[in-house]
Parts: C-alpha cells; structure tokens; sequence
C-alpha cells in the first residue's frame, strides 16, 4: 500500500443555511400561531330523563334575570339596557353595596385571608336567550358578565393584597372566588320573537 | 488624520458562516414546536366573535373543536349557505355530536378524560338556536367544559 491516502474533498456546506432558511419559511407558511382563546364555560350537567321538573326555589331578590331576544336587544331585570350599561347593573347586583331589600341577600361566610365576610352566595343571573339571537350578541353579554365578575374580584384583591386577581397564589385566588363565586345559569331556550 | 487611513489596505476579516446553519435550525425548531399544525381543512367559513376577556385554551391535545359556520365558497354550489356543523373533516348534524364526543374521549387517556375541553368555534353570525342545539348535545354527552372561541376585540 505505498498509495497516499487521498483527502476526501469538503463538503461545500455554504448552500445548507439557504436551505435551512427554505424550511424555515415553508413552516411559518404552514403552521398557524394563533393561540386559541375564548371564553371558558360549564355546563350543567343534562337532567336525567325520568326526573319530573322540579322547581327550586330561589328567592325574587336573588335573581338577576338578563334576556337577549332576537333583535339582539337586551333586557336586564325589567328594563331594556344597553350592553354598556349591563356591566354596571350586574356589579351593583352582585356587590349589592348598600344592603338594598331587592338585591341579593347576605349571609355569613367564614373565608381563609378575609375571616367573617358579609357576601351575596346565593345570588344566580339567569341568562337567556331566543334561538333568533345572533352568537355575537350572546357572547357580548357573557363578555359583559365575565368583565363585571372580573372587576369585582380585582377590587377586593387590590384592597387586601394589594395585586390584581391574576397574581395571587393559588389559595388567595381560592379565597377571593369564595367572595364573588361566579353564577350565571343558562335556562332552556325558549323560541319566542317569531322572527327565525 | 493620518493616522485612522486605511491606505495600508488591510482586509476586513471575512464574516464566519459556518455556523448560521445552526442557528437557523434552531430557531427552525423552536417555530415546529410552538405551533400547531392545523389537522382538519375547514369546510366552513367563520369570523370569530369579538370579546375581552378572554382566557387561554390550555392542554390543545385535550381540546376538541366544533366548528360552525357557512359552507366555503366552493361548496356553496352543492350544499347552499345554510349554517353547518363540521365536526373533523364533514358536515355533521348536531344528532352526530354525541357520538363524535363519545369517540374523541375514547381515543383519549382514561385520565385525561374529564378535563377534556370542547372549543366551540362559531360564526359571529350564527343564530343561536344552532349554538343552543350544539350545547344541549353537548351536556347530553357529558362535555361539560366548553370554550367559546373569540377573538381579541380591539377598540
């Protein structure tokens, strides 16, 4: 073997960045980024069928009931709001500030960070809609309500911990969800309005 | 100013580049595992509704989409613009939901299974008697946690 061992010639690797870069561009192209997000719900859970329909009982001053009909008008107890004001309307109802008779009553609650605290637990919205109403509307409300429970609960965590909701530890948030529980029922749909 | 002239003429120190492949392969990665490819061809058109507070879907291997809208342009001709239900990749009716449910959760871990999340992903203008149907099936199959997609709404 007197033959010199040859060197393998290099491979010329200046193209591989141009087609990393195609590879690169062909993903972005493909791939969709768009992080989903919506409005997270529960629903209850279905009515067995053998069950009559029972009626709880719910006192008239614990109910807020909020009703969208198929002109996408919105009406918030007995009067017709707009959607701007609906916020407003379900916070008062929810707080209920000043002890009024006709919103929701108090009890007592025993809640960890807060000790003896005076909240409205029994309070239900009742959301209803006709089957004419258009999806944006609905979500607008729902929107609306989800806000009015949000403002709610930053308020009580700005004053006792001096955060927004978000950054709590996990039992702070646990204790200021006990004060502003979040009840919205959603009734079986009714179709009235006549308009399909 | 003599002193800064370059009239000695000496090179700029060519830029390495050995190592840009790497680099683009590496953010090549990091775009592959932050997205999603998007695993269905929608059959039907849809605007998200517009909303502000919203809230991230967590877990994607645990949510199910229900999309709901008009058929595409396309397939206008042969199915009309009557709203649809498209559940994977074909029109469903909501009489088929409980099934698809039942099948997705399934094919899920048996621990996983409760959390599962279902994305309901619907026109802005849907009539409500659709979403309505599509909720009642919903409960019925026991999906109980549902998530309204929508989209950013900016002022």
């Amino acid at each position: 073997m007197a033959r010199k061992k040859r060197k393998a010639p290099q491979v010329n690797s200046s193209s591989s960045a141009d087609i990393a870069f195609m590879l690169l561009i062909f993903f972005l192209i493909t791939t969709s980024m768009d992080t989903d997000r919506g409005l997270a719900r529960r629903l209850p859970p279905p009515v067995p069928k053998e069950q009559k329909d029972q009626d709880v009982d719910i006192k008239k001053r614990n109910l807020l009931i909020v009703l969208i009909n198929s002109n996408n008008q919105i009406l918030c107890g007995d009067q017709y709001v707009d959607i701007k004001q609906l916020k407003d309307l379900v916070k008062e109802f929810v707080q209920n500030p000043y002890n009024d008779e006709h919103k929701p009553e108090k009890v007592e609650e025993d809640i960890p960070f807060f000790g003896k605290q005076m909240i409205t637990k029994n309070h239900i919205i009742s959301l209803m809609n006709d089957r004419g109403t258009d999806y944006q509307a609905y979500i607008d409300v729902q929107n609306e309500l989800a806000k009015a429970y949000n403002e709610l609960r930053n308020e009580v965590s700005k004053e006792k911990f001096g955060k927004v909701f978000e950054t709590l530890t996990e039992e702070q948030q646990d204790a200021v969800l006990k004060i502003y529980p979040q009840k919205i029922s959603e009734a079986e749909p009714k179709n009235y309005g006549g308009k399909k | 100013m003599g002193k800064f002239s370059s009239a000695g003429g000496r090179e700029m120190p060519e830029l390495n580049t050995a190592s840009l492949p790497d680099l683009v392969f590496a953010f090549l990665f990091f775009i592959m595992m932050v997205t999603s490819m998007r695993e269905v061809t929608l059959k039907v058109m849809f605007k998200a509704p517009q909303a502000t507070e919203l809230q991230k879907l967590e877990k994607k291997s645990l949510v199910t989409f229900i999309y709901i809208g008009k058929p595409t342009q396309e397939l206008r001709a042969k199915l009309g613009s009557e709203t649809r239900i498209q559940l994977n990749d074909q029109f469903a009716e909501t009489s088929e939901i409980q099934d698809y449910i039942a099948q997705e959760k399934s094919s899920m871990k048996e621990e996983d299974a409760p959390f599962m999340t279902v994305s309901i992903k619907a026109d802005k203008e849907t009539k409500m008697g659709v979403i309505t149907d599509v909720k009642q099936a919903l409960r019925e199959a026991y999906a109980l946690k549902i998530n309204y997609s929508a989209g950013l709404k900016v002022d």
